[in-house]
């Protein structure tokens, strides 16, 4: 595409926005509950939530470069970065959010029949069906492949027996994308990969509470769940390749979490610790510490972008993506950290009206944050890929 | 901001990989050291400037190729991975921007084409203790001569020319001008340096002041962070391999996850650091209102990154990498001095809390 095609391009693309990007979603998300979801239980805290999501879902755009043949925008790289930051620019919120766009999708694009394509994804765009993850189990979580849910062929039909744990929201899903057995004789090479409808006979799911007071995550249960012939992705016993090029997305995602807390440490350090008569941090030991994850910080995102640029220009990234996810998560740990530290008292409150949100916010944020290290791969697992795919080191024999 | 380079970077990094590997490798800065030049090759800087290097960032009307930091920064790295020592840092990079950012134009026309043609090497006398201070300069200046002590000159003990760091700006000095006094240093990096006096030492002040003091003091800095990235990037390849292939117990020593978890935690931290120190490079060449900011980034960064990298170096390679005859050591000396050297971690992060105001 020309550069004059482009900036046309852009301009239509501005116009298009300034048009029917609501007012009010251009702004920052103020908390949780407005982030938009999809999928039958959807839930819109602001009308203009609703009207933003279908706005956007009819040009494609919740997943700009996805083919328009299943419902997506058809963008060319260069076109999404422009749409990208025209979005940006209006500070526009994230129409949807969806491990349907951000992990299954891009699978499904790669390793599904045309079949599975035409019905899953353009649901998944629309934000009409929303998807859970079903991978780790109770005696798999890092050794991923230990995994036992069993997947028998009844002719007719897969029956599914099982527990998995830490399924992101299956209590709001409607499907659920899953690793189960379907041979007990070998290890990786017995795993499949299958789409599961949440409404099916059989299952159920039970959320777990967490050490930060929430519940983002369920265990879900499989007795005797049919499961028809066509929903097995990629061939039977060929789930794990499929399983690994999964994680990788989800880690790429992972990697980029914010804190969820919208106070800046900076700022929580100077209201809380005071600055002194030069303008410094009244506690020269944490202004070094804060200094030095600031610089974390920006070493990260300029990693980022230098990933970014080098993606575009053609060379493979992919193998750096578990660099990114241990890096953010340690990241946002340390950021979490140091917003306790620096708020002192005021990080020490848990309901109730003498904290105000944005403290309990740190809290709550900091809890939370020590699950970034152990989700989508511990940091454990992450270096070990690093050692192995990037460094080239063997295991042990 | 930009990270991909040009044709003319990429080939000016690779044709300054090939020459630092076949015509600068290690072996030669261990003769060198064992010599007892304290950083002397004359004949490899003859080399280098023959290449191109020393004029890199002179524009063509003096006699260089105006290429830029970027395509300087390159070089740099380059040479560090295999610890090239030359003025090249001294002069194409100190030296140059100073004269191109606080010069006359009869200075310009006096030195950049000398620099050029790597004819004079320069120097930057900072530092008036054991630590990176500038603000504290106790310089004196009056009626065109200079009073004052400077402590450890990189280079110093060579440099035809020296810039010295006053609190108010930045003056000239020759080296051979009367009322210098230059105490050369035999040091642990073997790259050699000087602790100098000057007692009423003719000077010329360069345009701009105190700012240009922080403008090439943050050139110094990025421009040594390069450097460092390649120290970096060479230490940690070579202690790679040694995993591969190095068996203890009956296993590959790489095969260990304790070590195998440091070596990804290092490969993490020399790519984060990469981007910083381009980042930062970038920022001179664009000009950019926050380059001190990028200069304190990549310099921390660099220090804290070189510190874990070079120790490692020398303790992945158990009793070996503790001997004169291995590489090791060799980086781990060059690496303390790098760190340190135009303010190290603690100082740059300092001031990096300062410019983001807190």
């Amino acid at each position: 595409m020309t550069d004059v095609q482009l900036e046309q391009f852009r301009k239509d693309t501005r116009a298009w926005l300034e048009e029917n990007c609501p007012a009010s979603m251009r702004s920052t998300f103020t908390s949780e509950d407005e982030i938009v979801w999809g999928g039958k239980k959807a839930k819109f805290a602001n009308p203009d939530s609703k009207l933003w999501l279908d706005r956007m879902a009819e040009r494609g755009w919740t997943a700009p470069t996805w083919p328009k043949e299943y419902g997506g925008g058809g963008l060319s790289k260069e076109e999404n970065l422009i749409l990208q930051s025209e979005l940006k620019r209006i500070n526009a919120r994230q129409p949807l959010y969806s491990f349907g766009l951000w992990m299954l999708g891009p699978v499904l694009l790669e390793y599904a029949n045309e079949d599975q394509k035409k019905r899953h994804l353009p649901p998944v765009i629309r934000g009409e069906i929303r998807w859970c993850q079903g991978y780790s189990e109770p005696g798999a979580g890092s050794d991923l492949a230990g995994l036992q849910t069993k997947c028998e062929d009844k002719g007719d039909h897969w029956l599914i027996n099982g527990q998995k744990i830490w399924t992101s929201y299956a209590n709001y899903a409607d499907w659920c994308f899953c690793l189960v057995r379907t041979d007990t004789s070998v290890k990786h090479e017995g795993i499949s990969f299958i789409l599961i409808d949440m409404t099916s006979p059989g299952v159920e799911t039970r959320p777990i509470k967490l050490i930060s007071g929430a519940s983002p995550f369920c265990e879900t249960f499989f007795t005797d769940v049919k499961v028809p012939k066509e929903n097995m992705v990629g061939r039977l016993n060929g789930g794990w390749e499929i399983a690994k090029r999964l994680l990788q997305y989800e880690r790429s995602n992972i990697s980029g979490f914010g804190s969820g807390a919208r106070t800046d440490v900076v700022d929580i350090a100077k209201q809380n610790v005071g600055l002194d008569e030069d303008g410094r941090l009244d506690d020269r030991d944490l202004r070094a510490r804060i200094a030095e994850h600031k610089m974390f910080e920006r070493a990260y995102a300029l990693t980022a972008q230098r990933a970014a640029e080098e993606a575009k220009a053609g060379g493979n990234v992919s193998h750096i993506t578990s660099m990114f996810k241990v890096a953010g998560a340690t990241l946002n740990i340390e950021r979490c950290e140091l917003m306790v530290e620096a708020a002192g008292s005021r990080a020490f409150g848990w309901a109730g009206e003498g904290y105000s949100p944005d403290e309990l916010a740190v809290t709550r944020g900091w809890l939370r944050s020590k699950g970034n290290s152990i989700e989508g791969g511990t940091t454990e697992v992450n270096l070990n890929v690093v050692a192995k795919r990037v460094l080239g080191l063997r295991d042990t024999q | 901001m930009t990270f991909t380079l040009s044709e003319e970077q990429t080939l000016l990094k690779d044709s300054a990989r090939d020459f630092c590997r076949e015509q600068a490798p290690v072996t030669r800065f261990r003769k060198m050291r064992d010599d007892k030049k304290n950083g002397r090759d004359p004949e490899l800087w003859a080399e280098m400037a023959a290449m191109g290097w020393a004029g890199i960032l002179v524009p063509e009307d003096f006699g260089g190729a105006g290429l830029g930091y970027v395509g300087l920064g390159l070089v740099l790295e380059q040479a560090g991975r295999t610890l090239v020592a030359s003025p090249l840092h001294s002069t194409a990079l100190v030296g140059a921007s100073a004269l191109l950012l606080g010069g006359s134009d009869a200075q310009k026309q006096e030195w950049l084409p000398k620099i050029a043609a790597g004819e004079i090497t320069v120097a930057l006398a900072v530092d008036e203790s054991a630590h990176h201070a500038p603000a504290k300069s106790k310089l004196k200046v009056a009626g065109g001569k200079i009073s004052g002590a400077k402590k450890f000159v990189a280079d110093g003990h060579i440099a035809d020319l020296l810039l010295v760091v006053g609190g108010d700006g930045l003056y000239l000095v020759k080296a051979d001008a009367p009322g210098v006094t230059k105490r050369e240093l035999i040091t642990v990096d073997s790259r050699g340096a000087a602790d100098i006096d000057f007692d009423n030492a003719p000077t010329e002040k360069l345009n701009g002041g105190a700012k240009l003091v922080e403008q090439v003091l943050d050139r110094a800095a990025i421009g040594l962070a390069a450097e460092m990235l390649g120290q970096a990037q060479e230490a940690f390849e070579i202690t790679n391999e040694y995993l591969k292939t190095r068996k203890q117990f009956g296993q590959y020593i790489g095969s260990f996850q304790a070590l195998q978890h440091r070596a990804a935690k290092m490969f993490t931290e020399i790519e984060l650091t990469r981007s910083c120190i381009l980042a930062a490079l970038d920022a001179l060449d664009r000009n950019a209102d926050d380059v001190s900011e990028y200069a304190s980034l990549a310099k921390a960064r660099a220090s804290d990154m070189l510190h874990v990298v070079s120790n490692e170096f020398v303790q992945m390679h158990g009793g070996i990498g503790m001997t004169d005859a291995h590489d090791a050591g060799l980086y781990m000396k060059r690496a303390r001095v790098a760190e340190a050297l135009y303010g190290g971690a603690t100082y740059h992060r300092d001031r990096y809390a300062t410019l983001l105001g807190f």
